[in-house]
């Protein structure tokens, strides 16, 4: 089960990173949607995975005698959705806000803080 | 719930019995208060004139917390907070030393004075968008980083500064701000993203994020575990957070559009935090791996500070310059992390508290001539010396501290890693230190000549009345105050270079610290 998650996790990085090396504003952010969903998978994949026992103590028990289900990687990983989450709704509005404001999407032309052929300070007076 | 009569189980041996002391509380403190101040602000976002009061108020309680947290760090060792009670590593812990105190205080001391400043340069409608929210929640995120000592939690810190990060980067929404952003937030999000995967990969390897734990199971691990990826990577991550060459371009693409003041946080504060990452990773978990990349750290150090300076000569817009500066600066302090030596990393230490004070003063520096001068370019402004004396006086002292000339705090510093360097045999890296340096004097020297010395421009500038300064006394007055501990630091180094010898000596061995976390003879 790891193996074919970790391969899967592969496809989504090598995915993510083609998509990220675009430079189409629009293509970057769907290239970092799918990165933050490869990361999840890999915490879910580094945890181990266990599936069928809940980690719950039983009734009774002072402690869990089996192997169960790891809950800390799905703690980690609800913290690091929520982040991204926020994240990407962040860069959706900036990305918009920037095709309004520069009106391209495309980051050679994105030259409005950086200017080309800008002269050099004055070597002397 | 257990049904009533049931035993109920024995947790003594994974929680702490009774309560925290009152004293501790001090560790959490310059996290804490800068959030509460946070939401204050945000309750209360209409009444823009309460805001400057109730940040200043709330930074300067958290720079107070945390010089008193740094002197009992000094006086007793480490402090640590476990939350929830959960002892480690099962619980997230708070662990204050005396490298993470150090860097709180410049930093909450650096906000502060910062805040002030803001006055004079964030408009009411600058505050009313939350302005001093934005600041409070990227000071607590910065501490956050400092102080916590739990993996995943400096991962959460540093995506609570990043993003209150960017609200301060757009406010004002200008064509250059959502251009910079734009850049800016693309690499740090994947900074922090490549930071996640590989703490994600740690917890794989370890099966914890506890840092002390992490330090204590290294050694146990090296034979079978990916040690070296996780190392390599955390160096791209913290790397690319720190403007490291060659993943820096996110940085002279945006620091120089946002208000100055924002830029000045900025160029203080953030990247430190990667550095302050760096030295954590590198010096206390992965020291054995550290050993293998110091080669390469080396290369990208002078890298990273020569073509960072050589980045400056090409600039006319003075803000530009501070931020390739800026870079500059984080290849010195790279510098002594591939050294790795006591002195070196010492040096390292001493030169981002510098660097925290200087970089900071720059920009607001930089934010005054604009005031006095109407441009930020080198070929609009002229003749600031003969209008402006006591301005021209404090735009030499930080030129000499940028470029580490006597009597400033750049000095001892760069003497400490160029003496480190040359004690393990890095010539190639002393000659890189001093060479930028000459080049800092260059870069540096031209805008006080052209600003200051020369008469006239030539270009003269459009200036409206609302340009003009307001009331340059305060001005100066928050500039003085981050060029006097400078000077301090220059003029009498004992005590700080005690303070870096402290912090350096808590990183290579982590046995204070560890006790602290893992008290022996008791907890696990």
């Amino acid at each position: 089960m790891e193996t074919a998650l970790a391969g899967l996790v592969g496809l989504f990085y090598a995915v993510a990173i083609y998509l990220m090396l675009s430079k189409h504003i629009i293509r970057v952010l769907l290239g970092i949607v799918i990165f933050g969903n490869a990361v999840n998978m890999t915490i879910f994949t580094a945890g181990r995975i266990v599936r069928e026992v809940p980690p719950i103590i039983p009734a009774g028990a002072e402690r869990i005698e089996s192997v169960v289900a790891n809950p800390l990687p799905q703690a980690l990983i609800l913290t690091a959705i929520v982040i991204s989450f926020s994240f990407f709704a962040f860069l959706l509005v900036l990305a918009y806000r920037a095709y309004q404001e520069l009106g391209t999407d495309d980051t050679d032309e994105m030259r409005v803080a950086e200017p080309e052929g800008e002269s050099l300070p004055p070597l002397g007076y | 719930m257990a049904a009533p009569g049931a035993t109920s189980i024995d947790t003594a041996a994974a929680h702490i019995a009774g309560a925290t002391a009152l004293a501790d509380w001090l560790v959490i403190a310059p996290v804490a208060l800068p959030i509460l101040g946070g939401a204050l602000l945000l309750m209360v976002r209409h009444r823009t004139r309460v805001h400057a009061v109730l940040a200043f108020l709330f930074l300067f309680a958290s720079f107070l917390s945390s010089a008193f947290l740094l002197a009992r760090v000094v006086s007793e060792g480490p402090l640590v907070m476990t939350m929830g009670r959960w002892l480690p590593p099962f619980g997230i812990t708070f662990n204050a030393d005396v490298l993470g105190a150090t860097f709180a205080t410049a930093a909450t001391f650096v906000a502060t004075v910062a805040a002030v400043f803001a006055l004079r340069d964030i408009n009411v409608t600058g505050r009313r968008y939350g302005f001093y929210s934005f600041l409070l929640l990227m000071v607590a995120g910065v501490d956050g980083a400092f102080l916590t000592g739990d993996i995943f939690n400096l991962y959460v810190w540093f995506e609570v500064f990043v993003i209150s990060s960017f609200g301060l980067l757009v406010l004002g929404s200008e064509r250059r701000q959502i251009d910079g952003a734009t850049k800016y937030a693309v690499l740090n999000l994947v900074a922090t993203t490549v930071f996640l995967i590989t703490t994600g990969m740690l917890y794989g390897t370890f099966g914890t994020l506890n840092m002390a734990d992490i330090a204590r199971k290294a050694e146990g691990l090296r034979e079978t575990g990916p040690l070296m990826t996780i190392a390599t990577l955390y160096l791209l991550a913290f790397g690319m957070k720190a403007a490291a060459f060659p993943l820096n371009y996110w940085l002279p693409a945006s620091y120089h559009t946002p208000r100055i003041v924002t830029s000045a946080l900025f160029g203080g504060l953030l990247t430190k935090v990667g550095i302050y990452a760096l030295l954590r990773t590198m010096m206390t978990l992965f020291p054995v791996e550290r050993e293998v990349l110091s080669g390469l750290i080396g290369w990208i150090a002078v890298a990273t500070m020569l073509l960072g300076i050589l980045g400056a000569l090409a600039q006319s817009d003075v803000r530009r310059i501070i931020g390739f500066v800026v870079i500059s600066g984080i290849g010195v302090m790279l510098s002594g992390l591939a050294l790795g030596t006591p002195l070196g990393v010492t040096g390292t230490i001493l030169y981002a508290v510098h660097s925290i004070l200087v970089m900071t003063a720059l920009y607001l520096l930089a934010g005054l001539m604009h005031e006095a001068g109407g441009s930020y370019s080198l070929h609009e402004t002229a003749g600031l010396y003969r209008s402006h004396p006591l301005l021209a006086a404090m735009a030499l002292l930080l030129v000499l501290a940028a470029a580490g000339l006597p009597p400033l705090s750049g000095l001892w510093p760069k003497v400490m890693l160029v003496k480190a360097s040359i004690e393990s045999g890095a010539w190639w890296l002393a000659s890189a230190i001093l060479v930028s340096s000459i080049l800092t004097v260059i870069a540096l020297g031209r805008v006080f000549a052209l600003s200051f010395w020369r008469m006239d421009a030539g270009e003269t500038v459009e200036r409206t009345d609302a340009e003009r300064a307001i009331s340059p006394g305060a001005g100066y007055g928050v500039l003085a105050a981050l060029i006097v501990p400078a000077i301090a630091i220059g003029v009498y180094p004992e005590p700080f270079l005690r303070l870096a010898a402290a912090a350096a000596a808590g990183l290579a061995d982590p046995a204070s610290y560890l006790d602290a976390v893992f008290p022996p003879g008791g907890g696990s």
